[in-house]
């Protein structure tokens, strides 16, 4: 069966999810290969061979955290060419994409990014992707080179399937030519204990209709008692009421989680554009006309002071 | 020396409006107005900075598309670009992200550049490769999704907001930089701009004189294609409550009969 080259996104060897539903794809069209850059690939070995990576390309060198992007393209490319993948996947992270796009140009080869399902096809592997702020759902394939594809996290439930996961080295020469950004500092981005915003299953975001940073707690306080992340329009954002991290939309984050909840939220379609695929969707808002009810699947027009306090009592009741 | 910057800029669809595919699953761009992508004006904004900043720099603003596409070039060179690049030829049409980057990188080099400034993302494709793989062509540094920038001494440096940090990050020239839309808001074109930018130069380029080859690009040479574009179906309509004191209440039932609770 033919090898598939899933690039493992991981923080000090902890696999993130995103990588896990990348093997779970990666198994519909062939072997998953797992590649794994800098330290720790013993221990991500173990939670990569539970799902299903028969094979873990393990390489670590100091350029890595030392440079941006390109070093890991070498790296990448020295895994091209050892396997001779049918198809290479990242995560539609900001640099699973870039390492992706940079492979692509390298081997040849097209990309598609931001896919949200992907099935083996006659003639190679056939991406969804939801495009236009999701008014449409599309079908592609590359039509040249070895297919390089990034996925949106939540793209499919990670599935157990467990392979020998062997740790094989990968020897990797960085280019003098990849080493021109170099990283000066790095600030580790506090946790807030939360999960991350584009992995969550739930969403909890909030918006104009919140009014304020001091009132931002309301919505915290129902993601905690929901185990969710909490995300802000841009208009929160703009105002300075909540991080740009934490912003859903087009010039934010595009999520997809089983439920999202708007709270003071209007719909502008920059909003809509990255929530749109959003499994279950629910608003409180107190505008009746406000186009978020176009999309929800239960909304509540009211004052989110009255409402969402009322829901956090009950989550918490009822979860006892 | 002068500093030579070239801005990236793309015409895209209106967001707001009805954007749908044409026949051959390309972007239809006949029923919809079209516009420079809001990500790109973070782009020219940064570029007019550094130019401000500067002791001697010109910024030219280059742009891939149809006729139409003039109109972006004409809105970056109000707020302030010196002239402009405009690549238009037919057997473009439907061209890729791979496509568009290679037609781009030989007009840069054409071009003679420093410095290539690129929004985030277009607002139509959302992609966000493009500098990426311009970086990868052009053989030189990016140093990509700053949310602040700044040009010394033959130096770009930025800081780049990721999911698990922040990264302070560093790069001699020529390099391809992009910016989000945290990098400052783009100014607005003064009536001086405006009018100034009519007299501005728009030079007008084609595959012939970039020595790209047709079959190298558009539907046919695309490293891509879509095989299906479906309309999503609309939502049924949601069930919506009013809230007389039992809003929150409700919202539990319902999300308890999902499985949520």
């Amino acid at each position: 069966m033919a090898e598939v080259l899933v690039y493992v996104d991981h923080v000090d060897g902890a696999v993130r999810k995103p990588t896990l539903e990348l093997l779970t794809l990666a198994r519909r069209i062939g072997e998953p290969v797992a590649v794994h850059l800098g330290p720790h690939a013993d221990e991500a070995a173990k939670v990569l061979a539970e799902h299903g990576a028969v094979k873990v390309l393990a390489a670590d060198a100091p350029e890595f955290a030392e440079y941006l992007v390109a070093p890991k393209v070498d790296a990448l490319q020295a895994a091209y060419d050892a396997v001779s993948p049918a198809a290479v996947l990242l995560p539609s992270s900001a640099e699973g994409k870039e390492i992706g796009a940079r492979l692509a140009v390298r081997i040849g080869s097209g990309i598609i990014t931001d896919a949200v399902d992907l099935e083996a096809g006659a003639e190679g592997p056939v991406a969804t992707q939801s495009v236009f702020a999701a008014s449409y759902t599309t079908k592609s394939r590359i039509t040249k080179g070895t297919p390089v594809i990034t996925v949106k996290p939540n793209s499919a439930a990670p599935e157990a399937a467990p392979a020998a996961g062997t740790v094989e080295q990968l020897a990797v020469t960085v280019a003098d030519s990849s080493k021109g950004t170099k990283i000066v500092s790095r600030t580790p981005r506090e946790s807030t204990g939360r999960p991350e915003l584009t992995e969550a299953a739930i969403v909890v975001s909030g918006g104009r209709g919140v009014n304020g940073a001091e009132n931002f707690p309301v919505i915290e306080a129902l993601a905690d008692s929901l185990g969710a992340a909490v995300g802000a329009s841009r208009a929160a954002v703009d105002a300075g009421w909540y991080p740009h991290t934490n912003q859903v939309g087009q010039t934010g984050k595009s999520v997809s989680p089983q439920l999202y909840i708007a709270a003071g939220i209007s719909g502008a379609i920059q909003h809509r554009a990255g929530m749109q695929t959003s499994k279950t969707i629910v608003a409180i808002n107190k505008d009746e006309e406000a186009p978020i009810f176009e999309l929800v699947d239960y909304g509540v027009v009211g004052d989110l002071f009255d409402v969402v306090p009322a829901l956090t009592d009950e989550v918490k009741t009822r979860k006892g | 020396m002068s500093l030579r910057i070239v801005v990236c800029v793309k015409y895209v669809p209106d967001a707001t409006g009805d954007r749908h595919f044409a026949e051959d699953l390309t972007v239809d761009r006949d029923d919809v107005d079209g516009l420079l992508s809001e990500l790109d004006e973070y782009a020219v904004e940064q570029a007019l900075q550094i130019k401000e900043a500067a002791d001697d720099a010109e910024i030219t603003v280059l742009t891939v598309g149809p006729e139409d596409a003039n109109d972006a070039l004409r809105k970056a060179l109000s707020m302030g670009a010196d002239k402009a690049v405009h690549v238009e030829d037919d057997d473009l049409h439907g061209t890729d992200a791979l496509g568009t980057s290679l037609v781009l990188a030989k007009a840069i080099e054409k071009t003679g550049y420093d410095l290539v400034v690129c929004g985030m993302a277009s607002t139509d494709g959302t992609m966000g490769v493009l500098p990426a793989l311009l970086a990868e062509r052009l053989n030189v540094p990016q140093v990509t999704q700053l949310s602040e920038v700044s040009v010394d001494g033959g130096k770009v440096t930025g800081r780049r907001d990721g999911d698990t940090a922040s990264e302070q990050l560093e790069a001699a020239l020529p390099a391809v930089v992009s910016v989000t839309d945290q990098s400052g808001e783009a100014r607005y074109p003064s009536f001086k701009g405006i009018m100034a930018a009519k007299k501005k130069p728009v030079e007008s380029l084609d595959l012939e004189d970039l020595e790209i080859e047709a079959d190298e690009v558009g539907l046919e040479g695309a490293w891509t294609k879509v095989e299906d574009a479906a309309e999503r179906p609309a939502r049924t309509a949601g069930t919506i409550v009013k809230d007389e004191g039992e809003g929150g209440k409700q919202l539990a039932e319902f999300l308890a009969g999902q499985k949520f609770i």
